[in-house]
């Protein structure tokens, strides 16, 4: 009985440290902004939902989030696309070079993305990619691809190659096989590869900056942007912050039962 | 699992490759290019042999950068390993709380990382913050922006605010896989709490742990965004990563040379730390397998 009360304290502890943070972001939001600066409450004196109105009629400010998702779905289809047919190879076969090639893949996932945030604007600008979505979705698979090679293996792994063999016993095809027999069976390591992908694309910041001006712009270079030239506008800056952990939110909820097998990587 | 030996199986990976090759080899390889020449301007390249990297690794920017790198990571490490496998020990094992728990704890991950630093902005900010309001109310005197001891501090608590989430999440998963057996047969013994968690709950977690200080290493070792946010390497230069100064180089001086230099070390840095974790890992996972 003790042990059960201390660990519900620690828990406690621990999520309220984790909110209030994330629960003065609300509570800004939803301040004027004379009412930020002049006084100091805990709750809103004059609930305003101004900040957002601001950001969901301003054609600058909603079109960030509307890039953002365009990107950051472009990316996990690509990266899934690609990275399924690889991590059956890994799961499934030795062949020349396969540990190396998986060593290689995981270093790009390791790579700063600093490094290689100079070379990509010059890439992309060369061939004529700059400031669309296409190039933040391909140079965000630098580090989304190696890690969906790396879950969906761990995932596929699980399954016995009993069923590889009976399936091309029963004369299916290869493609017929992966998409109709194998593709169902791993489908919870496909949400959680895909979770990833999500995840990673829509916090990075530092490439899709760099790679965006106008007509592709992100909301994270939406929000820097605005907010240096306006001079600290508080409560539109904490309203967008809001709407950026909103879709957060709504995909962890959906994929609650498998988060914590998928941070480790499919390996438990 | 045998694996079948066959060759064939590049065709699977090719699509991979295809595609990282576009988006890592020929951006690292204009790095590698920039690394060994010098320019002024208008695509005019000069060779420059290996004057960068000497430059470089004499020059007391760099070892400041790294300097503060390597104390960063490795008090974020110091802090956020055992906080997380504190919070694991400590999480609710299944029903409702166990995943209200696991929402409330993943939402900072998926919280991009401007907003991350934004956040912290509002939140420690002497006029408008509540930790600054609250720390100024009880007479500490707490200013992120001037100090350079404050500016570290809230740094390093907006990382563990941020990432201990995933060491204990990872931690949480590798307990979870632990049968019940093991725990009955613990109790028959009359194992303390501390035994059973340094002889069961420990060696079943190593591998997810080590999965943990990997990723933890690497992130620490790249931040850039939450720290820019936050105090933009200030106050002076005290909170610059390698991140911040190498970006500062590269697209705020232009310096394309010393700064290609500079990344190609820093890769390499991380690059041989991570294969040191991943041969230690790999080894691992064969044994356990065995």
């Amino acid at each position: 009985m003790m042990r059960i009360r201390s660990s519900a304290i620690v828990m406690t502890l621990y999520l309220l440290f984790l909110m209030i943070p994330i629960y003065w972001l609300v509570n800004m939001s939803l301040k004027t902004n004379s009412e930020i600066t002049s006084t100091f409450t805990l709750f809103p004196d004059n609930l305003t939902f101004a900040n957002y109105v601001t950001i969901l009629t301003d054609p600058s400010w909603y079109m960030g989030y509307v890039n953002s998702l365009i990107y950051v779905v472009m990316n996990t289809v690509i990266s899934i696309t690609v990275a399924l047919p690889a991590a059956y190879a890994f799961s499934r076969y030795s062949f020349m070079g396969d540990k190396h090639l998986f060593f290689w893949l995981l270093t790009n996932r390791m790579s700063p993305p600093a490094v290689f945030a100079l070379p990509f604007f010059q890439l992309y600008s060369s061939v004529g990619l700059f400031d669309t979505h296409i190039a933040v979705a391909l140079a965000h698979c630098l580090f989304n691809v190696p890690l969906a090679v790396w879950i969906l293996e761990g995932f596929m792994r699980g399954v016995p190659k009993e069923i590889d063999e009976t399936a091309y016993i029963d004369g299916y095809s290869f493609g017929r096989f992966f998409t109709r027999i194998f593709m169902p069976l791993i489908a919870s390591g496909i949400g959680v590869a895909a979770f990833f992908c999500f995840m990673f694309s829509w916090v990075e910041l530092l490439l899709s900056r760099t790679l965006t001006s106008v007509y592709a712009k992100s909301i994270a270079s939406t929000m820097t942007r605005t907010v240096s030239a306006s001079g600290m506008d508080w409560g539109v800056l904490a309203a967008a912050g809001v709407l950026t952990i909103i879709p957060g939110a709504l995909v962890i909820y959906f994929v609650r039962n498998y988060i914590a097998k998928g941070f480790a990587l499919g390996r438990v | 699992m045998e694996k079948t030996q066959n060759n064939r199986a590049w065709f699977l990976v090719l699509p991979v490759l295809v595609i990282v090759a576009f988006s890592a080899v020929i951006p690292l390889m204009t790095v590698v290019n920039y690394s060994v020449n010098d320019t002024f301007g208008e695509n005019e390249f000069f060779w420059n042999g290996l004057g960068w990297f000497e430059e470089m690794i004499t020059s007391d920017r760099m070892h400041d950068a790294l300097g503060r790198q390597v104390l960063f990571s490795a008090i974020i490490l110091a802090i956020e390993v055992p906080l997380g496998i504190f919070i694991a020990l400590n999480m609710p094992k299944k029903g409702f709380w166990a995943s209200f728990g696991l929402v409330l704890m993943a939402l900072p991950l998926l919280i991009p990382f401007n907003v991350v630093g934004t956040i912290w902005q509002i939140f420690g900010r002497v006029d408008i913050g509540l930790l600054g309001h609250a720390l100024a109310a009880i007479g500490i005197d707490y200013n992120y922006t001037n100090d350079p001891l404050d500016a570290w501090i809230t740094i390093i608590v907006m990382d563990v605010w941020h990432w201990t989430s995933l060491v204990a999440l990872l931690c949480y998963a590798g307990l979870q896989s632990i049968p019940q057996a093991y725990y009955q047969a613990a109790r028959i013994d009359q194992a303390s709490r501390w035994s059973v968690f340094r002889f069961i709950e420990l060696p079943k977690m190593a591998g997810v742990l080590l999965i943990a200080v990997l990723l933890r290493f690497m992130d620490s070792f790249m931040i850039y965004t939450e720290p820019f946010v936050v105090t933009g390497g200030g106050p002076g230069n005290s909170t610059t990563f390698l991140s911040i100064d190498l970006v500062k180089m590269a697209v705020g001086q232009f310096d394309l040379g010393p700064a290609a230099a500079f990344s190609i070390m820093y890769f390499l840095v991380i690059l041989l730390v991570s294969w040191a974790f991943y041969t230690v890992m790999t080894a691992l996972e064969k044994v356990e397998t065995k």
